[in-house]
């Protein structure tokens, strides 16, 4: 089938709103085509499906075993809800608990006013912690990591979306990332848990930090505030690979301009 | 290429054999006796017996009482069978001298009738084997009748009979969900793939359970069976032996089985000369309990980080490397050989309606009798502790009973009739599980138990997705302050609402099942937890704020 070509179309209900989905496509990619918001963290437009925030859940057919938006394709006549009152406290208590675990003092942080796990808080009405920290929210729990000349890593802000990770496996190909250990001692380490600066695989393309949602990665030199993330670049890298953009047609086929990602 | 052994043949001489015993010594070399002094009594029975053509010394895997290692069991010709218990050196020697040696009982041994409920209760289909042969000898195996139904399988039935004999016999997963087997076979016979593949779940890691560990260890050509009888009806042609490190000598016995098997012609390349050929080998686990979820334990054979994937696809769909695979639990496996070799119906009439078969459980905790047991399902717990198990020490009360490890739940002593199986265990909010059962007396603090559960479950805790990673840690926290005395209302509340969360919407079961055991308790047990909290809020005093001098 040409890309061209339409693909069918099945009919869904999305909170209440009847709409024509594509086959194949997932519920989340549905919903934001139609104006529903399921709020994300972990999932980015372009990179593999991760599954790890949990923040997508959705109700289907009013089954108790929730769905993940952003991994479960649609079928025709489904019923999703995405905005019942569980679902709204499920999610709450996730960011809740993802706040919880590191030291997210937005007053000090250099993406304050561009971070996602801010905007989730302010737009799921997170504004209290109901969890004890288990440590002390004013001193780092981890030294910085600022031996890469153009990058800094706090792994204290860090949520584990492993946005990073796969944005350089997959999109850069250099692999540098990884989160090594497990449960609350999971870290993000640079290839086997060496300083940044001294990955010889990092190409200092600067994607990690890019698709970063917070403040854990950033470049060197940022003020508080200062800091300016762009995830979307790697929808636009996935989308100009699909469509070959960067192949020069005019010049036909074989000729040495060609440039295949 | 070696011809294939004659398991009709091998049958017979073994069985002669045995025959000109006039005595043997049966001394069980599981994990549960070595660890209890097996190695030493065994030397010394056979330093005693020396070269006899009339008495044997038997290392087997295991009987089942395991509280009272090491066990020895003498069988004599014309004598009921006398076990032996908590054999030590003298005892050894004793035995061998008097009971081995002329025939008298050795007296100053202790011993149990052979007819002891613990025993003579058990029906055992998966244990048929464990505790009469030598685990190391594919011969002993094949005497009891061993391989006999891979050799119908492969040479009376096609590979959609076998899968229909398999869904006709009701038998369900055994490693926890009780998913019915048939169903996955027929799955994987259907997917199309370049190579499918068979896998054995033993990475049991349920705090007290060691039911996988027993039948690995006691009788591992069983689970080689089960597996390769899987791989014929599925069009499987590689398996592993997924096992977790901590089971060494399980691991040993296992690759030595998977050698002589293949020596045999029973693995390998045209099993049995049916042209069908079939690989196998033993992977170790790296510590990690979530790597007994399937999708985890994909990712660890494949040498990767054992970190549990989205389903679907579902592994029968795209499973190791892509390609169709299914992955049972080892006691399931161990289950098929018997179902082939004794027919479905016969399976199907053991247990319940809707639980077939038998199920084996590792007792633990407050009873007079720990150890492995083998009972049809739709036996009561009660028949369990105080029947079989010789019921609590010390006149203590039974409280509750644990199944289903950190994923389950525990079951008070008001439901003590009711029957044990699938159904049942979760209408009361437990769960099968893998068959761990630990048992609590009245000393027990439930809250207690729920906190160590939770704790277990946090440390196991992957850290891939949010709610499991943070929520159990913060779910101990909870309980911790309860435990501690200093939980307030608001404190369990908050636990409440949290473990809702952490159920719904956990990627995998390990953080699905994390707050089972709170529920657990809480529903049986709430008085216990109201009774620990303070009403009043309790401020830290000035000592214990952090960082500030007092």
């Amino acid at each position: 089938m040409s890309p061209r070509e339409p693909r069918p179309t099945v009919p869904v209900t999305i909170d209440g709103q009847e709409v024509m989905a594509v086959e194949d496509e997932t519920i989340l990619s549905l919903a934001r085509r139609v104006g529903v918001d399921i709020p994300t963290l972990c999932y980015l437009e372009g990179l593999s499906v991760y599954g790890g925030c949990r923040l997508c859940v959705v109700e289907v057919n009013g089954d108790a075993r929730l769905k993940l938006a952003c991994a479960t394709p649609v079928w025709a006549d489904m019923e999703v809800r995405t905005d019942t009152w569980d679902l709204r406290e499920h999610r709450r208590r996730i960011i809740e608990l993802l706040f919880a675990e590191g030291s997210h003092i937005c007053a000090t942080c250099v993406s304050n006013g561009a971070c996602e796990l801010q905007d989730l808080a302010a737009t799921n009405r997170v504004d209290h912690i109901h969890y004890d920290l288990g440590f002390a929210p004013n001193l780092p729990l981890e030294p910085v990591d600022a031996s890469h000349p153009r990058y800094v890593l706090d792994r204290d802000r860090c949520v584990r979306c492993s946005r990073c990770v796969r944005v350089c496996a997959e999109v850069e190909g250099a692999a540098v990332w990884e989160i090594a250990e497990r449960g609350g001692n999971s870290r993000l380490v640079a290839e086997m848990d060496v300083p940044w600066g001294e990955a010889s695989s990092c190409t200092s393309c600067g994607k990690c930090v890019l698709v970063c949602p917070t403040g854990a990665l950033s470049f060197k030199g940022s003020a508080i505030g200062e800091m300016r993330h762009d995830p979307e670049v790697v929808a636009f890298l996935a989308r100009a690979r699909e469509e070959e953009e960067w192949l020069d047609r005019s010049a036909g086929s074989g000729s040495a301009s060609e440039v295949r990602s | 290429m070696a011809s294939a052994i004659d398991l009709d043949d091998v049958a017979h001489t073994e069985r002669e054999a045995r025959a000109r015993y006039v005595r043997r010594a049966l001394v069980c070399t599981s994990t549960a006796c070595l660890a209890a002094g097996a190695a030493v009594v065994r030397e010394r029975l056979t330093a005693v017996i020396g070269e006899h053509d009339e008495v044997g010394i038997v290392p087997t895997g295991c009987p089942g009482l395991c509280s009272r290692g090491p066990l020895v069991q003498v069988e004599a010709r014309g004598e009921e069978p006398t076990v032996y218990t908590h054999v030590d050196e003298a005892g050894a020697t004793a035995i061998g001298r008097d009971h081995l040696g002329d025939g008298t009982p050795a007296s100053d041994v202790a011993t149990v009738p052979a007819d002891l409920p613990f025993f003579s209760r058990q029906q055992r289909v998966v244990l048929a084997t464990a505790g009469r042969i030598d685990p190391d000898r594919l011969e002993d195996y094949v005497a009891e009748g061993g391989y006999a139904a891979l050799a119908t399988a492969l040479t009376t039935m096609t590979p959609a009979e076998v899968v229909d004999a398999i869904t006709r016999s009701g038998l369900r997963g055994r490693g926890g969900a009780g998913y019915p087997a048939g169903r996955k076979w027929g799955m994987l016979a259907e997917a199309t793939g370049d190579t499918k593949y068979v896998v054995a779940n033993g990475d049991e890691g349920d705090p007290g359970a060691y039911m996988d560990r027993t039948i690995m260890d006691s009788d591992p050509h069983r689970v080689i069976e089960g597996l390769t009888i899987a791989a014929y009806a599925t069009g499987a042609t590689k398996g592993y032996l997924y096992v977790r490190a901590e089971y060494p000598l399980a691991i040993e016995r296992l690759e030595r089985a998977i050698r002589a098997a293949k020596r045999a012609r029973l693995l390998g390349r045209s099993v049995l000369d049916s042209g069908v050929s079939f690989d196998l080998e033993v992977r170790v686990g790296a510590g990690a309990f979530v790597c007994g979820e399937e999708t985890a334990l994909m990712a660890s054979i494949e040498g990767r980080r054992g970190l549990p994937t989205l389903r679907p696809p579902y592994p029968t769909e795209r499973g190791l490397w892509g390609q169709p695979t299914m992955i049972h639990n080892v006691e399931t496996l161990a289950n098929v050989p018997a179902i082939i070799a004794r027919g479905p119906e016969w399976f199907a009439g053991l247990g319940t309606e809707t639980s077939h078969g038998t199920k084996v459980f590792a007792l633990a905790g407050s009873l007079n009798d720990t150890g492995l047991i083998e009972v049809p399902m739709g036996i009561t717990l009660r028949e369990i502790v105080f029947d079989m198990a010789g019921g609590i020490p010390e006149g203590r009360r039974f409280k509750a009973a644990q199944t289903g490890g950190p994923s389950g739940g525990c079951i008070p002593a008001r439901f003590l009739d009711t029957p044990v199986d699938y159904e049942h265990l979760q209408d009361l909010g437990s769960m099968m599980g893998s068959g761990g059962l630990v048992v609590m007396d009245d000393t027990v603090s439930m809250p207690e138990v729920a906190r160590f559960y939770v704790a277990f479950c946090r440390d196991e805790s992957c850290g891939k997705c949010a709610p499991c990673r943070v929520g159990t840690e913060k779910m101990h926290a909870f309980l911790d302050r309860i435990c501690e005395g200093v939980g307030r209302p608001r404190d369990l509340a908050h636990l409440e609402s949290l473990c809702r969360t952490v159920r719904a919407t956990s990627l995998c079961g390990l953080g699905q099942s994390a707050p089972n055991p709170v529920f657990s308790t809480l529903e049986h047990f709430r008085d216990e937890y109201l009774d620990l909290l303070v009403e009043e809020d309790v401020e830290p005093t000035r000592e214990e704020v952090p960082g500030e001098p007092a």
